[in-house]
């Protein structure tokens, strides 16, 4: 007999998407702290764990959010907090130890107009440096940034993944428009998604390093209560876990955590080419913006304009090699971004002339629309 | 073997170098003693305790142990706790933590536990002062003391500790000193056999920073400080207020009965898979 295959139609809103895929991926703690535009998360999640014998505390802000969520985690939880721009400042400090620590977990940024308490109900992409350098000290991070429902549900899986499988925090940014705005979505029961969890060790106690540095640079990692007594510390330690002053101990710990990230961006690196091979002028985009760049690349192609889109789902690492095609291939290349160029720095940094770099910022809480790209378009080239 | 010799072997760490961090003299020695006695009492397995602590002197305490040891940021410790706990509830999760890491930059983390009822046991040494950094004033400092930051005199006023856990909602809260290492003993053993959340402040002292600028003396003198300074529940209760002042009392200063957070939340799982009705 032929298997009925249990197939769902919803009409989504991100964040409901993102409970979706944070529950697909295996999630069964969540702490948070009430924010605009991130608080349907919370909401949604306060229904549900409970009834898959999961955990939802609200703390009592959101530093002890990530602090419970680490907590859980090294308990050997699936954890996760929500929050958006001014709790995500508040998150630094907890986000660093867990890049020190490696403990896995995920956190979603759903970006609000900023700085401080700034706009709460409207859209930026003003965190994406806060995600990359908003916890002090040098140290490798994740994050990733849908455009549409389905990759809400995707990437928060993704982002359980990398996180599970990098012992690294993984950081999802969404922006208010795709947060709050509602596609249909088919998620098919018995999809065949994979789903990453953390490599235990299998060596008995007496033989297990807790901080190994293998060629992989990923550590085998046991949950407390499992057997494996050791000691985790945000300060800097020795491969047993133990707090070291040594130079020779620091710098190969220091640079297995980017390496465990560096040598895997072809796993990490995730984004989209639209009609890029031809195209004279590429719009590199991310979040919301990018899906008025599609349309504004199929637009330009009605009048003739060869346009294409690399699409970035990927923010951190940055996606070098793939913005460094586009960048020999295309002779104006356009990054459109919600804030006064953040991602478009990067873009340049990689250029070697082959392309002219041309920016939209646009900072009054509202979408970059496809004529204004393709006026941008017409501007420049 | 003798019993301390069996406890040393059993409970401090053999992979770990030492000489600790601390000064000689210093308290929170005393108290790691008391915690391994009791921790021995429990009778819990050594793989099911997690003991967790924030920044400080106090808070490098975790690391000379063999437990399951988490040494988090300042202040924080309570938070990663509550998410072990709540993970995990079967594991006994004891906090150990400074004055200033639990009540200055962890003060909302610990009337929140508190007030949840969460089944952590929290110790708090309270040396009066930040140590680690040379002599800071904390939030326990007395009016009037000295501090590397209090020059002239400082005019702020002293947290008490265990008031404060009484009124945030703590449902075991025993107050000791160095001094009184027996009665450390104690109620470390009747607030790790308390579920939910349990305080046990520990009044101890800094003779290289707090005693040193204060002169209050060597670290024997400022442990005689404490006899003579502290009394016990039952003997204030005899006592007149104006016998009182300048007096802190030791002892147990509540023990109540209160539903912990993780049987709370048991029931909400019930309500939500609806096996039980609200």
């Amino acid at each position: 007999m032929k298997k009925k295959v249990q197939k769902k139609e919803l009409l989504l809103q991100g964040n409901e998407a993102v409970v979706e895929g944070a529950l697909k991926a295996g999630c069964n703690f969540f702490a948070g702290y009430p924010i605009t535009p991130a608080t349907e998360i919370s909401e949604i999640l306060s229904v549900r764990l409970p009834q898959l014998d999961g955990t939802f505390i609200q703390m009592e802000d959101e530093i002890a959010s990530l602090g419970a969520v680490i907590g859980a985690s090294l308990a050997g939880a699936k954890a996760m907090t929500a929050t958006s721009g001014p709790g995500f400042s508040l998150m630094q400090e907890n986000l660093g130890f867990a890049v020190i620590a490696e403990v896995p977990c995920v956190i979603v940024d759903a970006m609000r107009g900023g700085p401080s308490t700034g706009l709460p109900t409207m859209p930026s992409q003003g965190d994406v440096m806060q995600a990359r350098w908003g916890t002090h000290g040098d140290h490798p991070i994740i994050a990733l940034c849908p455009s549409t429902i389905r990759e809400c549900y995707d990437l928060t899986i993704k982002a359980f993944n990398y996180s599970e499988k990098f012992r690294i925090p993984v950081v999802l940014l969404i922006d208010e428009v795709v947060a709050h705005m509602r596609e249909k979505i088919t998620i098919c029961e018995d999809e065949d998604v994979e789903i990453f969890n953390r490599v235990k060790p299998t060596v008995p106690p007496e033989w297990y390093i807790p901080f190994e540095d293998t060629p992989k640079g990923v550590p085998a990692m046991a949950n407390f209560g499992d057997g494996y007594r050791y000691h985790v510390t945000g300060l800097t330690h020795d491969i047993k876990g133990f707090p070291t002053s040594r130079p020779d101990e620091i710098d190969p710990f220091i640079r297995r955590l980017f390496r465990k990230v560096s040598q895997n961006f072809a796993d990490i690196q995730i984004g989209e080419f639209y009609q890029t091979d031809d195209a004279d002028i590429t719009i590199i985009a991310y979040g919301c913006v990018a899906r008025s760049a599609r349309r504004a690349a199929a637009d330009g192609r009605e009048r003739g304009l060869k346009v294409g889109v690399l699409k970035m789902n990927t923010i951190w690492p940055f996606m070098r090699a793939q913005v460094e095609k586009v960048l020999r291939t295309s002779k104006v290349v356009i990054v459109p971004e919600m804030n006064m160029g953040q991602m478009s720095r990067e873009v340049k940094r990689v250029n070697k002339g082959d392309a002219k770099v041309f920016t939209i910022n646009k900072v009054d809480g509202k979408i970059i629309t496809p004529q204004e790209i393709l006026s941008r378009i017409k501007e420049v080239y | 073997m003798a019993e301390i010799t069996r406890l040393i072997h059993e409970y401090l760490r053999h992979d770990k170098k030492f000489p600790h961090v601390w000064c000689p003299g210093c308290g929170i020695g005393i108290m790691l003693g008391s915690l391994i006695r009791a921790i021995d009492k429990t009778g819990y397995s050594k793989d099911d305790i997690v003991l967790v602590s924030g920044i400080g002197c106090t808070g490098r305490l975790p690391v000379y142990v063999d437990f399951n040891t988490l040494h988090t940021t300042h202040g924080r410790a309570l938070t990663f706790a509550t998410g072990i706990k709540l993970a995990k509830p079967r594991l006994k999760v004891i906090v150990i933590m400074g004055d200033g890491d639990a009540v200055a930059i962890g003060g909302n983390h610990f009337i929140h536990a508190a007030r949840r009822n969460i089944d952590i046991t929290a110790i708090i040494v309270n040396n009066s002062v930040y140590g680690m950094t040379g002599g800071q004033y904390s939030p326990t400092t007395p009016y009037g003391m000295k501090s590397t930051t209090t020059p002239y005199s400082n005019v702020e006023h002293a947290f008490n500790i265990s008031e404060l856990a009484v009124t945030a909602g703590a449902v075991f809260v025993g107050r000791g000193t160095v001094f009184h290492a027996k009665l450390l003993d104690s109620l470390m053993e009747k607030a790790f056999a308390k579920v939910g959340f349990s305080v046990v402040e520990i009044i101890s002292h800094c003779h290289t920073q707090f005693g040193r600028l204060n002169r209050m003396g060597t670290a024997v003198e400022m442990m005689q400080w404490q006899r003579d300074h502290s009394v016990t529940v039952e003997k204030a209760a005899q006592m007149k207020t104006e016998e009182l002042k300048d007096k802190f009392k030791i002892g147990v200063l509540v023990d109540r009965e209160l539903p912990a957070y993780q049987d709370e939340y048991e029931k909400v799982r019930r309500w939500a898979k609806g096996t039980e009705k609200r």
